[in-house]
C-alpha cells in the first residue's frame, strides 16, 4: 500500500505531498487493494476479533455465549495439559529446525558442477513434500509400527529392540518429529537450490585461486551467502511448528483409539481436542490467542535475531 | 469533489458489507425451534410435493438406502429424496455447524453418543406425532435400543439398524493350539484360560488367545455390566465401585496372565488387525465385523459365540437413528419418510441388503443367512439381555478421560482402584459441566 502512495524519499514537505498524491489518485488505489484487504479483514483480522471475545466466554454447543471474564485463562493456566503441549511443540519445532543445515549440506551437494543426475535426485528430495499427507502418514504409521514395522526389523539387525513408536508416551513425539524433518526437506532444498544459483561462481574461483579448500569455500562463501534464504526457512519452519497438527492426527491417530496422544499433544492438537471434540469453545478460543501470542513472539523474536547474523547486500 | 463522493459511496459500501457480514454471523444465534412440533403429525397425502435431503455417514449401506428410497417413492412420487454422505470423522463437526446455523438436512442419521447434546440443544423434532398416529410403534424395537434415543420422556427416534459384542472365534487356532473350543455357556474362567494357553502353546508363532484395547463399546464396557456395575448412572460416573472395578479387572488379569497383547501393541495393530491377520484366537467385537470375514480365507473357521459370562450375563447394544431435524421445512415429509425406513417391509429389505442388522425384531433372518455355519444368531439372541451404550449429553468429554487414565489399569501400573477414583472424580466434574 505505502508504495502505492508514498512519495520519493527525500522529496520536500512529505504530509502534503502524500495528501495530495491521495487526493490526485483519488479511489483507485483503495479499489485496487479491497480484494486484499477485504479478504485479510473478513477471513482474518474480524475472526481474531471474535476469538478474542469468545475466549472471554463459555460457548454453547450450538452457539450463544456467556461472559466469564479470564475464567477460561485461569483453567488454562492451571492445567498441565497446556505446558506438556507447549513442550511438546518446542521438541516438534526444534528437531524439525534441523531440516535447514541438512538441506544446506544436501542443495550444496546436488550444485556441485559436473553432477550427473541432479535433476533426479532434486525431484527425490522434492517428492515428500508434494505427497499427500495424510497417505505419508499412513505410511510412517505401517514403518513404526511396533511388532511388525519396517523401522523395528531394520533395528533388530544391530541388536537394538525398538520401542513400540507411536504408543510410548515420550517416543511417540519424536517419532512424529522426525517425519515432520523429513517431509520439510525437500522444502528446504528447492528454496536454497534457488539461492546457491544466487552467488556469482568467480568467487569460488576467486577463493580456489587464492588456496581455499573445498569445506573452506562451504564455510565462507556458500553458507553466508545463504543466510537469507536460511532466515526464511527457519521462520518458516518455526511458524510450521508451532501450528503442527495433522500429522500429529494422522500417526498417532485419535485421542478415542491411542492413550499416547494424550501425552504428546501439540498445542493446536489441545485446541482441537477443547474445540471439536470435548466441546469446549471457549477454551478453545482461549488456546487458539496463546497459540497467535506464541507464534507473534516467535517471529518477532527470529526477525531481531536476523538482523544479527543474516547477510543482506 | 467528486472522488471525494465516490470515496464516501465505497465507504458506505464496504460499510454496509460490513454489516451484511454481521448480521449474517448472528443469525445463527436467533432461537428458531419450535416445541410443539411433531405432535401433530398426520400421514401425508400420496400427491405430497417436497424436497428432501438426508444426511448419512456410511456409503457402504447407500445402495441399500437407495432401494427403501425408490419403495418409499412409488407411494409418495412427489417427495424428492437427496441423500448427502459425509465420512463419519467429519460428519459430526459438519454437523454441529449445520445445528447451530439451523441448516440441518431434514432428516439425518444420529448415535447414541451424540443424541443428547442435539436432543437437549432442541435440534431434534420428536416422533410424538408420527407414533400417536400409528406411524411408528417403539414397541417393535429392541426397548434397550429405543431408550437411547429418548429424553426427559420424549421418544425422538426408533433406531433403524442395530448391532450387539460377542466373541469371534479361529477354530483353527484352537486346534493348532490343542485347546478346545469353548461353548456358549462359558464363563469369565474359561476365557481367561483359554486365553493363556492358547498364548502360552502359540508363543513362538506370535499368536494371542484374546485381546483387550481402548475401545469401551467392544471391551470393558461389557465386562462392567457383566460384573453388574455401570459407566454412567443418573449423572454421575459409574466406574468408582468394586463391580465396575470388577469389569476392569478383567483386562488386567487378560493381559498380565500374558493371555492379551500389551495396551502399546494393541494400539499399534488394533485386535480385529490381530485377528484378521491370523494372530488372534478370539476377539470381542461387535456384529459388524462380520463384513471384515465375509468372503476372506478365514471365514471357514470362524464360530461366533455369546459374551464370557461374568456375574450376570450382558453385552453392549448400539444402533443408528434417522431423526427429523427441528428446523425442517418439510416436516410432514420427514416424518413419513422417517417412518417408511423403520417400518418392517424397509427393514426386511436394508436387512437383505446385508450391510448391517436392522432392528425391526424379527426382520434380521438374512443376516444369520450370512455366514451360516458361523452361529450368528448369537448376536441377536444377545438382545434379550443387552444394555445401552452408556452416553450423557456430552459423551465425548468424559470418553476422552476413559482413554486417558484407563491404560494404567489395564496395564497394571496402577490399582484399578485408585485408576476408577481418579476418573471418577474428573467424569463427575465433566458430567456437573452438562
Amino acid at each position: 500500500m505505502s508504495s502505492v502512495t508514498s512519495p520519493p524519499r527525500g522529496a520536500a514537505p512529505a504530509t502534503t505531498v502524500r495528501k495530495r498524491g491521495l487526493r490526485r489518485d483519488g479511489f483507485w488505489p483503495w479499489l485496487f487493494v479491497a480484494p486484499l484487504v477485504g479478504g485479510v479483514a473478513v477471513f482474518f483480522l474480524w475472526p481474531i476479533v471474535q476469538t478474542a471475545w469468545f475466549s472471554l466466554t463459555e460457548f454453547g454447543v450450538f452457539g450463544g455465549t456467556t461472559f466469564t471474564g479470564l475464567d477460561n485463562y485461569k483453567t488454562l493456566f492451571q492445567n498441565g495439559d497446556l505446558y506438556k503441549s507447549i513442550g511438546n511443540t518446542l521438541i516438534y519445532t526444534v528437531i524439525t529446525l534441523f531440516n535447514v543445515p541438512i538441506a544446506v549440506v544436501v542443495a550444496s551437494l546436488l550444485n556441485t558442477p559436473g553432477l550427473r543426475g541432479a535433476a533426479v535426485y532434486r525431484v527425490l528430495y522434492f517428492l515428500p513434500y508434494v505427497a499427500m499427507p495424510t497417505a505419508v502418514a499412513m505410511v510412517w504409521r505401517i514403518i513404526f509400527n511396533g511388532d511388525f514395522g519396517v523401522l523395528n526389523y531394520v533395528l533388530g539387525w544391530f541388536g537394538i529392540d525398538g520401542p513400540y513408536w507411536i504408543s510410548t508416551p515420550g517416543a511417540a513425539i519424536v517419532a512424529v518429529s522426525i517425519v515432520g524433518l523429513w517431509s520439510l526437506i525437500g522444502f528446504s532444498v528447492i528454496v536454497l537450490g534457488a539461492g546457491l544459483k544466487q552467488i556469482p561462481p568467480d568467487l569460488y574461483e576467486a577463493a580456489e585461486l587464492d588456496g581455499a579448500s573445498r569445506l573452506r569455500q562451504f564455510r565462507s562463501i556458500t553458507v553466508p551467502l545463504l543466510t537469507p534464504s536460511i532466515a526464511f526457512l527457519s521462520i518458516v519452519s518455526v511458524i510450521q511448528g508451532f501450528q503442527m497438527f495433522d500429522l500429529l492426527y494422522a500417526v498417532l491417530g485419535t485421542t478415542n483409539m491411542n492413550p499416547t496422544v494424550f501425552d504428546s499433544m501439540s498445542i493446536v492438537y489441545l485446541f482441537y481436542q477443547a474445540g471439536f471434540v470435548t466441546n469446549e469453545k471457549g477454551m478453545a478460543a482461549a488456546i487458539a490467542m496463546v497459540v497467535l501470542v506464541l507464534v507473534a513472539l516467535a517471529t518477532v523474536v527470529q526477525f531481531r535475531l536476523q538482523k544479527k547474523w543474516v547477510h543482506l547486500d | 469533489m467528486t472522488t471525494q463522493l465516490s470515496r464516501r459511496n465505497i465507504l458506505a459500501g464496504a460499510l454496509g458489507l460490513g454489516v451484511m457480514i454481521t448480521t449474517a454471523a448472528c443469525g445463527g444465534d436467533s432461537d428458531s425451534g419450535s416445541d410443539t412440533a411433531g405432535a401433530g403429525y398426520t400421514e401425508p397425502s400420496a400427491d405430497l410435493k417436497a424436497k428432501l435431503t438426508y444426511g448419512v455417514w456410511d456409503q457402504t449401506q447407500v445402495d441399500a438406502i437407495q432401494k427403501n428410497i425408490d419403495a418409499f417413492n412409488q407411494k409418495y412420487p412427489g417427495i424428492e429424496v437427496a441423500i448427502s454422505v459425509t465420512p463419519f470423522a467429519q460428519y459430526w463437526t459438519k454437523l454441529q455447524t449445520q445445528a447451530s446455523s439451523d441448516t440441518l438436512p431434514d432428516l439425518f442419521w444420529m448415535n447414541g453418543p451424540n443424541f443428547q447434546l442435539y436432543a437437549g440443544g432442541k435440534k431434534i423434532d420428536p416422533i410424538t406425532g408420527p407414533v400417536k398416529a400409528g406411524a411408528i410403534d417403539p414397541a417393535n424395537y429392541p426397548e434397550a435400543l429405543t431408550s437411547l434415543y429418548s429424553l426427559d420422556g420424549v421418544q425422538y427416534g426408533v433406531p433403524k439398524d442395530m448391532d450387539t459384542i460377542g466373541v469371534w472365534i479361529n477354530t483353527e487356532i484352537f486346534k493348532k493350539a490343542k485347546v478346545d473350543v469353548p461353548t456358549a455357556d462359558w464363563t469369565w474362567d474359561d476365557f481367561q484360560t483359554a486365553a493363556t494357553a492358547i498364548s502360552t502353546a502359540l508363543k513362538s508363532d506370535g499368536i494371542y488367545g484374546g485381546a483387550g484395547g481402548m475401545d469401551g463399546q467392544t471391551t470393558y464396557y461389557n465386562t462392567i455390566f457383566e460384573a453388574g456395575g455401570s459407566v454412567v448412572a443418573d449423572g454421575k460416573s459409574g466406574y468408582n465401585t468394586p463391580q465396575s472395578q470388577a469389569g476392569l479387572q478383567f483386562w488386567a488379569d487378560l493381559i498380565a496372565s500374558g493371555g492379551s497383547p500389551t495396551i502399546a501393541q494393541l494400539t499399534d495393530t488394533t485386535a480385529d488387525q490381530w485377528f484378521t491377520s491370523g494372530k488372534l484366537g478370539m476377539y470381542w467385537g461387535g456384529s459388524w465385523f462380520r463384513a471384515a470375514l465375509a468372503g476372506t480365507d478365514l471365514e471357514k473357521s470362524i464360530q461366533a459365540l455369546p459374551l464370557p459370562k461374568g456375574a450376570q450375563q450382558a453385552t453392549v447394544i448400539h444402533g443408528v437413528a434417522n431423526l427429523v431435524a427441528a428446523n425442517s421445512q418439510n416436516k410432514q415429509a420427514a416424518h413419513a419418510l422417517q417412518a417408511y425406513l423403520v417400518s418392517q417391509e424397509a427393514q426386511q429389505a436394508l436387512g437383505e441388503a446385508g450391510s448391517v442388522i436392522p432392528a425391526f425384531t424379527g426382520t434380521q433372518a438374512a443376516f444369520t443367512k450370512s455366514m451360516p455355519d458361523a452361529g450368528l444368531q448369537v448376536f441377536l439372541d444377545a438382545v434379550e439381555y443387552a444394555k445401552p451404550l452408556p452416553v450423557s449429553a456430552n459423551t465425548a468429554a468424559w470418553n476422552a478421560f476413559e482413554t486417558k487414565l484407563l491404560p494404567d489399569a489395564f496395564s497394571g501400573s496402577k490399582p484399578v482402584a485408585d485408576v476408577t477414583a481418579d476418573l471418577a472424580s474428573q467424569m463427575d466434574a465433566a458430567l456437573a459441566k452438562e
